[in-house]
């Protein structure tokens, strides 16, 4: 049999996307562009007040206009439960219910109160206008610290209070943590500093706003839902709990989805009014969020009070860590409101050694849009928190930001599986390596330099230098610890794997890609373990009727998890075609070699190659005793600990004195996910990352008015960035394989947003330091900036 | 509701439209012309750009009545005889989108773009996509590709 002729590797090549040929000729299969017959439009009424009770609906109104088939209110569309919330942190946590459509009040801006089912989109928008309702306004709160204020406007008033509860690290944590951080700060010869920063709220803006399309099949009573989603796995799950539809009647399907950003990582209330809707009408329907309605119905990011202090030696040496947050959570608690804060508890002190460490946050309720996972979710508030302190701290020091990092880093040979002071244990790194790397592309001295000349000679434009060197936990997650944290869900993934008889295989994964290109990525892990031809390989995803289990895609997950599950399932497939390779060719399993897709005998040119096994394996003609027909396999994977990306990044930024207007002249990122399965694609993930870390440190910030309304309601009041506010990348790697999984992969998929914030501001202070700024709260728009530089002088 | 005949991607369509009708939703819903994306309600996003008579527009804000009698080009139209258009490729080969729910509107913006200067700087081309935003690519792709297409000399 004649050996098949194939690349050396695929794996670490940047092979192009399978996904593209589609996306670039616009023949994507976006939510939007599927047309049922029959179908139905439906249209969301929303509150225009952030807190006001219901008196009454009337829909009689928009009942009478043509084309109209239905209008329903809280009081009249029944759901078996209210939405699912699957993260109650601990016995403390508040979790109000979430009704679909709100019943008594409304408690945002946007909130949910009826619905109009229309035979078109237009007259679905004219019948929303004619939905009359009775409100009664009621004054609202919207500020974090103002919500916990005594008198307060209380937005769950079974609760009488507007604190959803806390989670001390101390007495919540699963992983004891090095010891308690009050010794340190009561040790008189010690310096401390003590930050507070406040993280403006942030609307995630996917370019595709959400969009559902439920198929019901009347005769059969089972219903299809496309929707525009990052978890069709999960959502089929807790579609199922709210509407009553056992999981076997549901088939959850995210076709192309159009970004996601933790944006589309949620059990929101159109879906269940959508399948509640066909499931009353036994029509198809369809709603499609606008992006004005986006910005208030879909989830926010972010929104916290962060007080952070470091106790040190004055020679700089970290002793302790100590942190209190206040986070919003909006109105309500959706799918992982209240854990979001904790997935950056055990990052607070970043890459540097401590021996002390604390941490505690409480959740708060305000009259404004559920908050819940945005790009990092967690990893970002901690890295700005510790990465803006040791800036703080070393201005303290009247050290370099530089060698007080240095003098901190977890050093290199702790690893692998090194247990750091919050009680974690982090598998691999090399925090020297990507700071040394990241100061050699920059020519640190050189810049240190300019900025002193600029300085002496008075110029107005002003050079600063910001450094963030971050960790992260991601890869979500080992399900032991997501049971020890409360998490109601496990964090495995699943993978099959399945040769066709015409030879080409079928790939089927858990994960739910939205942009990242896992469909390219795995095709070149399996055409490299199994010796196929990467176009032979069709990698499927985000259809439950196709691929019955899977936790999806968010948490740097895909490769680090569903990825070695697939990894998991080669290897199954390789072993039962070595024992049919074996029946065939009469030798033991042991005298076999297999590789670039053959299993031939030692010594010999007598070969199997694993198509022709494939094949075999479908006629079932010559099967040893007992092998089942097939070559397929399926692989469920638990991972073992998270995956710890972590890097070294670089932003020097230009500042105008007279305008406070900030411009980034350099931004370089060395970053050390690990093993590289597609570097073109690890670096589309490091580029958008940090475009949107940029954006949160320099423009993005959703903004509510005294009675609680969006004044950010829109894209041209709300900076998205353009091409002109963004600069080019200097992407740089470091690579330390992990050694929890085969493959050697950690997660990239966050890194940029997580790192890109504290070195952004970090630069924008420096620059302005000796002037006597020492915060700038973010976005550092012009206008904060020249503030700052005002008040400083004052 | 008007009558009218637009010439799309080369093929005259005639349509009734309510005079309120955005020629973005005359392409998407009335012709099936899905690859045009509805990316804001405040024409900010860029994601919906055609081209009306040989210029770039944001067709969620041309009334199809508008675009009555004239010529309209979509990312359906771009490639010719089973050939990707070079923006695409180079799109493609730049890795210059992810999710591609932005990547329509960025095209055709940029093959405009590069008809109107053809050997653009850096700045240039990021000033000319302005109007277009993109979440998932940093742009830094973006540039990339509309240099290697106008590096190309097409």
């Amino acid at each position: 049999m004649a050996t098949v002729e194939r690349p050396a590797k695929f794996v670490g090549t940047s092979q192009l996307r399978k996904e593209d040929p589609e996306l670039v000729t616009g023949q994507g299969g976006y939510v939007d562009n599927i047309t049922l017959p029959g179908m139905l439009w439906v249209g969301i009424v929303r509150s225009p007040f952030a807190h006001a009770r219901i008196g009454s609906i009337d829909v009689s109104k928009a009942l009478e206009l043509e084309g109209i088939v239905a209008a329903y209110t809280g009081a009249d569309l029944e759901f078996a439960a209210p939405l699912v919330m699957a993260w109650p942190i601990n016995a403390e946590v508040k979790n109000p219910p979430h009704h679909p459509l709100t019943k008594d009040k409304a408690r945002y801006v946007g909130d949910p109160v009826a619905v109009v089912v229309a035979e078109s989109r237009a007259i679905a928008k004219d019948a929303l206008e004619l939905v009359e309702v009775d409100w009664e306004p009621l004054p609202a709160v919207t500020d974090i610290k103002a919500a916990l204020e005594p008198g307060a406007p209380i937005v769950h008033e079974e609760f009488g209070t507007n604190d959803a509860g806390s989670w001390i690290m101390e007495r919540d944590s699963p992983a004891p943590r090095r010891g308690p951080s009050a010794p340190f700060f009561e040790d008189p010869d010690l310096v401390k500093i003590k930050e507070e920063y406040y993280l403006a709220r942030l609307i995630p803006n996917a370019m595709e706003p959400r969009g559902v399309v439920v198929d019901p099949n009347v005769a059969m009573g089972e219903y299809t839902v496309i929707t525009a989603t990052q978890i069709p796995h999960i959502l089929r799950t807790t579609l199922a709990i709210t509407c009553g539809i056992p999981e076997a009647k549901l088939r959850v399907i995210a076709p192309d989805v159009g970004g996601g950003f933790g944006s589309k990582l949620e059990a929101y209330p159109e879906d269940a009014i959508c399948l509640a809707l066909a499931q009353k009408l036994n029509r198809p329907v369809k709603w499609i969020e606008e992006r004005s309605e986006n910005y208030v119905a879909t989830l926010h990011g972010r929104e916290m009070v962060q007080e952070i202090e470091l106790a040190a030696t004055r020679e700089g040496d970290l002793k302790a860590v100590r942190v209190n947050l206040k986070a919003s959570m909006g109105a309500y608690m959706r799918l992982i409101t209240p854990g979001i804060p904790m997935l950056g508890a055990w990052l607070y002190h970043g890459c540097y050694e401590c021996e002390g460490y604390d941490f505690q946050y409480t959740n708060v309720f305000t009259n404004a849009t559920f908050t819940d996972a945005y790009r990092g979710a967690g990893r970002p508030e901690a890295t700005y928190a510790i990465e803006r302190a040791m800036d703080a701290l070393a201005r303290e020091l009247e050290m370099d930001p530089v060698e007080l990092r240095r003098r901190n880093f977890i050093a290199t040979d702790k690893f692998p599986n090194y247990t750091i002071a919050s009680g974690l244990t982090v598998d691999s790194a090399d925090y020297h390596g990507t700071l040394d790397k990241c100061l050699e592309v920059l020519d640190y001295e050189g810049i240190r330099a300019e900025q002193r000349s600029r300085r002496e000679r008075g110029e107005r434009k002003l050079l600063g230098v910001g450094f963030s060197t971050w960790i992260e936990m991601c890869g979500l997650a080992p399900s032991r610890v997501l049971a020890a944290l409360n998490y109601i869900a496990g964090g495995w993934d699943a993978a099959t794997i399945e040769f066709m008889p015409t030879g080409t295989v079928r790939v089927l994964t858990g994960v739910s890609p939205h942009g990242q290109g896992s469909a390219t990525a795995f095709a070149q892990v399996v055409a490299d373990q199994l010796g196929l031809d990467y176009d032979d390989i069709d990698v499927l995803h985000g259809d439950t009727g196709m691929v019955p289990f899977g936790m999806d895609t968010y948490g740097s997950r895909g490769v680090s998890v569903g990825g070695v599950a697939l990894f998991k399932a080669g290897e199954k497939i390789i072993a039962k075609a070595r024992t049919l390779a074996a029946h065939e060719l009469e030798c033991a399993e042991t005298d076999l070699e297999f590789e670039h897709g053959n299993f031939t005998v030692k010594g010999t040119d007598r070969t199997a190659n694993i198509k022709a096994l494939g094949f075999n394996s479908w006629t079932a003609h010559n099967l040893p005793e007992g092998m089942e027909p097939g070559l397929t396999a399926t692989h469920l994977y638990d991972p073992p600990n998270f995956s710890w990306p972590n890097g070294a990044h670089c932003c020097v930024v230009e500042v105008d004195q007279d305008t406070g207007a900030v411009e980034i002249v350099r931004y370089i990122a060395v970053d050390d996910c690990g093993v590289q399965l597609n570097p073109m694609l690890v670096q589309g993930q490091v580029h958008g990352g940090v475009a949107q870390g940029i954006a949160e440190a320099l423009y993005e910030e959703a903004i509510y008015d005294e009675e609680g309304n969006l004044t950010t309601g829109t894209m041209t009041n709300y900076l998205v960035p353009g091409a002109p506010e963004i600069p080019s990348f200097e992407i740089h790697d470091r690579v330390t394989p992990s050694p929890t999984n085969p493959l050697g992969v950690k997660g990239i998929g966050e890194a940029g947003t997580i790192a890109a914030p504290p070195a952004v501001i970090n630069s924008v202070v420096d620059a302005l330091a000796h002037l006597g700024v020492r915060n700038i709260e973010r976005p550092a728009t012009a206008e904060r900036v020249w503030r700052a530089i005002q008040e400083a002088q004052a | 509701m008007r009558r009218i005949a637009i010439t799309v991607n080369g093929a005259r369509e005639e349509l009734e439209v309510e005079p309120r009708q955005l020629l973005v939703y005359a392409l998407r819903e009335q012709l099936g012309l899905t690859g045009t994306n509805i990316g804001c309600d405040t024409s900010s996003c860029g994601a919906c750009t055609v081209h009306l008579d040989g210029q770039s527009v944001k067709s969620c804000t041309v009334l199809a009545v508008q675009a009555d009698g004239r010529e309209v080009t979509t990312i359906e139209g771009l490639a010719s005889d089973g050939a990707l258009h070079p923006m695409q490729q180079a799109f493609r080969d730049n890795h210059a989108l992810q999710c591609g729910y932005c990547t329509p509107g960025m095209i055709m913006a940029a093959t405009s773009f590069l008809e109107e200067h053809p050997s653009p700087s850096e700045d240039e081309i990021r000033h000319g996509l302005e109007g277009n935003l993109c979440r998932c690519t940093g742009y830094h792709n973006i540039v990339k590709a509309v240099q290697a297409v106008a590096g190309a000399g097409v």
